[in-house]
């Protein structure tokens, strides 16, 4: 599961942030700016950073104002991966006039992880491996940890039927017999979750048709894998070997 | 049995859109079902399996790293891999995740 933590690492997140303004200014003023910044900005990633110093590009989908006492706003913004809250607590104070900082920040969402998503704290996450491991209670462990297929649950799905499952583990291209079912989410060109019918993540893939052309076909390769998840052996394999 | 299987993973699979607000239907190809033999519903794994292939929506508390309390969350359940999707920014809510692909 961890070699798919870099696409939900890259989608897009929410955050809430206080940012303390230098000057008070009206609520009228600020509500303005900050609407100013919703939609496409331009940043450059700041001095102390890990990534290449270049302007970027990123979208804002919300700015919300959600308390304001004069010096202090608590915001909640909505945007893509990479956007520095920092920078654009300190832009927001440019376009006023006065100048303004981040004094605190939560990140509420990335990509399908919000705070309603089972969210645990290291505590009962102590206490869950605590119940397991001294009194072989499994129950809190189960509730804590959720199934690793979470990570996929906003790609659009193809079901593997039982046959087809150990080859795509072993690095085979998803032919079209092997395919169960499939959601109607399903493009070309994009990126979809290959399961098995008993909803195990088997791979990610690229899609290389349309869900109703998948439907259609007979033969032909539908999806190419990029990264395979599931272990193997877990299911038989079914096709034939080579040879006499 | 088999057919038990196969109606869990299919409530499964659809509820997985479901609990991230994605709204997709599924077409029926082909019509079978899935062999109880192999592997496991993904909530019915074996207690050891089901930690190899979970993740946890971790609340981090400010003050540690992403990368300390993955270091914590990795001796906690003794497992060799687990990885973080927070940034090195401030990040207070951290996906902790727990797995071990060997």
């Amino acid at each position: 599961m961890t070699k798919l933590i870099g696409y939900v690492m890259h989608s897009s997140k929410e955050y809430v942030c206080v940012m303390q303004l230098h000057e008070p200014v009206s609520e009228e003023d600020l509500r303005r700016v900050l609407r100013e910044f919703k939609g496409t900005i331009y940043q450059k990633p700041p001095l102390r950073s890990s990534v290449k110093r270049v302007v970027r590009k990123r979208n804002i989908y919300e700015i919300e104002l959600l308390e304001y006492t004069g010096s202090m706003a608590l915001i909640r913004v909505s945007c893509d991966a990479g956007v520095y809250m920092r920078k654009l607590c300190w832009d927001v104070g440019l376009m006023l006039g006065v100048g303004a900082h981040m004094r605190e920040l939560r990140r509420t969402r990335t990509g399908p992880f919000t705070e309603n998503l089972n969210l645990v704290r290291l505590q009962e996450l102590s206490e869950a491996i605590y119940a397991w491991r001294s009194e072989g209670r499994e129950d809190l462990l189960r509730k804590t940890i959720m199934p690793g297929e979470v990570l996929a649950c906003q790609m659009p799905k193809v079901v593997l039927r039982d046959t087809a499952v150990e080859s795509i583990v072993n690095g085979a291209k998803l032919a079209a017999p092997g395919v169960a079912m499939v959601s109607d989410k399903v493009r070309r060109g994009e990126l979809v979750a290959l399961l098995t019918l008993k909803g195990e993540l088997v791979a990610v893939g690229k899609a290389l048709a349309d869900y109703n052309e998948i439907l259609g076909m007979e033969k032909g390769i539908v999806v190419e894998p990029v990264r395979v998840i599931l272990e193997p052996g877990l299911y038989p394999r079914a096709w034939r070997k080579r040879g006499p | 049995m088999e057919g038990d299987v196969t109606t869990l993973g299919r409530k499964f699979i659809e509820g997985l859109g479901r609990l991230c607000g994605f709204e997709e239907r599924f077409y029926v190809k082909v019509d079978e079902g899935t062999d109880g033999r192999y592997g496991w519903v993904p909530t019915m794994r074996p207690i050891d399996k089901y930690v190899e292939y979970g993740v946890i929506n971790l609340d981090k508390p400010p003050g540690p790293t992403s990368h300390e309390v993955v270091a914590w969350v990795k001796k906690l359940l003794n497992i060799p891999k687990a990885g973080h999707g927070g940034t090195l920014e401030l990040p207070t809510l951290l996906l902790g995740v727990g797995a071990g692909i060997p």
